[in-house]
């Protein structure tokens, strides 16, 4: 009888950890085609390492579209098993309402502090201590990538720098090109402003700007400089008549446009569509004037469940997001630099290589994503969308609305 | 029922005229769960809306009061003024042209023609079309490598140039086209039911008295399908009021912010910029539109009929 209690006692002790295996919905908005090999990288460490099944909640549409379903799921008390957010600030009041679940005794166990390739990543991701996210890659903006075959064509010699870029731009519209593809979409207006701000103005710029959020020198001549780059970028955009980031760069890819300024995620997008590095298109980190690069890029968030099954399950889904290999077959496919900084890449190509130097130089600058919130962010999308189309609006008045939003700013 | 049966003679129901509200008592039951919903979700939800927007409720609603300040920053955000502008463009000229076309249509096909059930079925037919297929349909239509433009240019009129969606002086009308086309149907269906529904007698008295089958029309029969122009003004107008999923599938608010609606800004503050108390503010400004609109017509179309 004893027994047969004890032999119970202990079968019901083992089940939940071996038997229980979970379904955990992963939402992301990673659907083109460079992004979607990527994170199947994930979903199949996922399904062969445990029990638990990912099941993908894949939303179309870009971050803009799924960032408000991923919320109002969570705030409407339908969350997913895990989820993405950019590095920053999106997901800052969902941790602070207690809606998140943290990862710190998984992060502890297996020493993230320790590994981790820019402290700035887990630090965005910290609350009280404690540690809300995982960080999966590195992301940054500032890269102007150049199509070899477009200035062939146009029969000047490939830029090296943003200066050469724009000198080059009426040989290119006379063969017929478009010298800068820029997508209609509001947050690719403003990332290429920011990007100018980043790579022209330099970091102390940049902090100056958005950190201490210093409206009377951004309305300041040194800023006036950078607006008058984006008024370049605009006469040089064009006849783009194009939407998405990926339409953009597949101008570049196909040759019909000279360059596009687009964050390493592009270069996913080239490796799809089988272009070499140095061959076939450039790549110029910090447009090729300033080598620094940003750290935005992406974290998986895990939010509150009551099954205990599926938080066992959002666990050891954090654990393989961080895991060594699983980062760099995943970083490979995605065109972005692993999170960790004891890996190799041997495989990666020349692009990739120039940006894990400027890493490991330390040429980094704090994203945009982190020192502004959502709302400012918005209002600058806005003001750049709007500029962007319109051709009447001068730099001018762009910088003064610009250091308005500035003023107001938090 | 009972209180029908408990009132016998004539000067007794005077007396238990109080008991009226007990009258049809099983439909007034009925009905209190509906009266409770209202109540609740309608009113208490936009009780709740306006006073959040006094506070400075981020992602999540808080009880931060910070007066008229998200009412400022509304009406000084260029965004907000354009969204404004082109619902009044739009709203105007879609409550014009929609009762307009819808009436000729219908006139014409009342004019007893071959294939009328044909004609109704292709002109109805825009109408099942949800807006998010009506607004891609006509991305394409009016995308200037695709569309109308490449295949007039394509048929030998080289300068022919119409590329609404890509022209933020004049992107509110491509968007006003497509709109109309999906809509005007269900006007021209509703007009058609009141024009059958006015009596063969009037037509033949008005042709003895010779009176132009134009005059007819506008000043015998409109008048007399006052209730038709009714429910096809409240179905217009509250479809202008909630437009915003045709622009987020034909224009997306661009190129720019040239066709943004109040709509959309309500979303895109309350989700995506994160700022709940400025999206409930616009909200709030959306629905005092209404009410400025709602209320005196109400007035007139109710309370006069309780005086006359």
């Amino acid at each position: 009888m004893q027994s047969i209690i004890k032999a119970a006692w202990m079968v019901g002790a083992t089940l939940p950890v071996a038997a229980q295996a979970a379904d955990l919905e992963v939402t992301h908005w990673w659907t083109s085609g460079g992004e979607a090999a990527a994170v199947a990288e994930f979903a199949g460490a996922f399904d062969e390492r445990t029990e638990d099944t990912w099941v993908d909640g894949a939303i179309a549409g870009g971050g803009s579209t799924a960032r408000p379903i991923m919320i109002s799921r969570i705030t409407g008390g339908d969350p997913m098993g895990a989820t993405q957010f950019n590095h920053g600030r999106q997901a800052e009041e969902l941790v602070e309402a207690g809606l998140m679940r943290d990862v710190t005794e998984v992060a502890e166990a297996e020493g993230w502090r320790d590994v981790i390739a820019a402290p700035s990543l887990l630090e965005s991701c910290t609350l009280d201590g404690e540690i809300y996210c995982v960080p999966i890659n590195i992301h940054s903006w500032q890269w102007l990538w150049l199509s070899n075959k477009a200035f062939e064509d146009a029969g000047v010699a490939v830029p090296t720098n943003w200066d050469e870029f724009v000198a080059a731009g009426p040989a290119l519209r006379e063969a017929g090109k478009v010298p800068l593809a820029v997508g209609g979409q509001p947050w690719q207006n403003a990332g290429l402003f920011n990007v100018l701000l980043n790579a022209l103005g330099g970091r102390d710029m940049t902090m100056r700007v958005y950190d201490d959020k210093d409206a009377e020198y951004a309305a300041g001549p040194e800023v006036a400089e950078i607006f008058a780059a984006v008024a370049d970028a605009r006469e040089l955009s064009q006849g783009t008549n194009v939407q998405d980031w990926n339409e953009a760069t597949n101008m570049v890819i196909t040759d019909q446009a000279g360059g596009q300024i687009m964050g390493d995620w592009a270069q996913g997008e080239f490796q799809m569509a089988g272009e070499v590095a140095g061959e076939d298109y450039s790549c110029l980190p910090g447009l090729g004037v300033n080598e620094i690069i940003s750290t935005d890029g992406d974290a998986f968030y895990f939010p509150m469940l009551d099954d205990e099954a599926e938080s066992a399950a959002q666990e050891e889904l954090a654990s393989i997001l961080f895991d060594r290999e699983v980062q760099i077959a995943f970083n490979l496919k995605k065109g972005s630099l692993p999170i960790r900084k004891d890996v190799d890449l041997d495989a990666a190509n020349d692009c990739m290589k120039k940006g894990l130097a400027i890493l490991e130089a330390g040429g980094t600058v704090t994203s945009v994503n982190q020192l502004v919130s959502p709302d400012t962010n918005t209002q600058i999308e806005t003001l750049f969308s709007e500029f962007f189309a319109d051709t009447s609006m001068t730099p001018e008045m762009a910088q003064e609305r610009f250091a308005d939003i500035i003023a107001d700013a938090y | 029922m009972p209180s029908v049966t408990d009132t016998p003679s004539g000067p007794r129901t005077r007396t238990a005229r109080p008991s009226q509200l007990f009258r049809n008592l099983n439909a007034k039951l009925a009905s209190i769960p509906m009266i409770l919903t209202a109540m609740g979700v309608f009113v208490g939800g936009t009780i709740w809306t306006v006073v959040y927007s006094f506070t400075d409720s981020k992602l999540l609603p808080r009880e931060r009061w910070i007066g008229f300040d998200q009412y400022e920053r509304l009406w000084g955000t260029n965004r907000w003024l354009i969204s404004i502008e082109n619902l009044l463009i739009y709203g105007s000229l879609s409550l014009i042209f929609s009762l307009v076309i819808g009436f000729l249509l219908a006139a014409l096909l009342d004019q007893k023609i071959r294939f009328e059930d044909a004609f109704r079925t292709i002109f109805l037919y825009p109408f099942a079309l949800s807006f998010i297929v009506t607004g891609l349909v006509w991305q394409w239509l009016l995308n200037p490598d695709f569309g109308v433009q490449s295949v007039i240019r394509a048929l030998g009129w080289e300068s022919f140039d119409f590329d609404p969606l890509y022209n933020p002086q004049i992107v509110i009308y491509g968007v006003l086209i497509a709109g109309l086309w999906q809509g005007t149907g269900l006007i021209m269906c509703l007009m058609l039911a009141g024009l059958r529904g006015i009596d063969e007698d009037i037509w033949k008295a008005s042709r003895i008295d010779g009176i132009p089958m134009w005059k007819t029309y506008l000043f015998i029969v409109i008048p007399m399908m006052r209730p038709v122009f009714v429910t096809t003004l409240v179905l217009i107008t509250s479809g202008i009021v909630k437009l915003y999923d045709l622009i987020v599938a034909q224009t997306g608010g661009g190129p720019g912010i040239a066709s943004e609606v109040p709509a959309k800004y309500v979303y895109d503050l309350m989700f995506q910029a994160q700022n709940l108390g400025q999206g409930f503010a616009a909200s709030t400004m959306m629905l005092l539109t209404v009410a400025i609109i709602l209320i005196p017509w109400a007035y007139l179309e109710f309370g006069g009929k309780r005086r006359g």
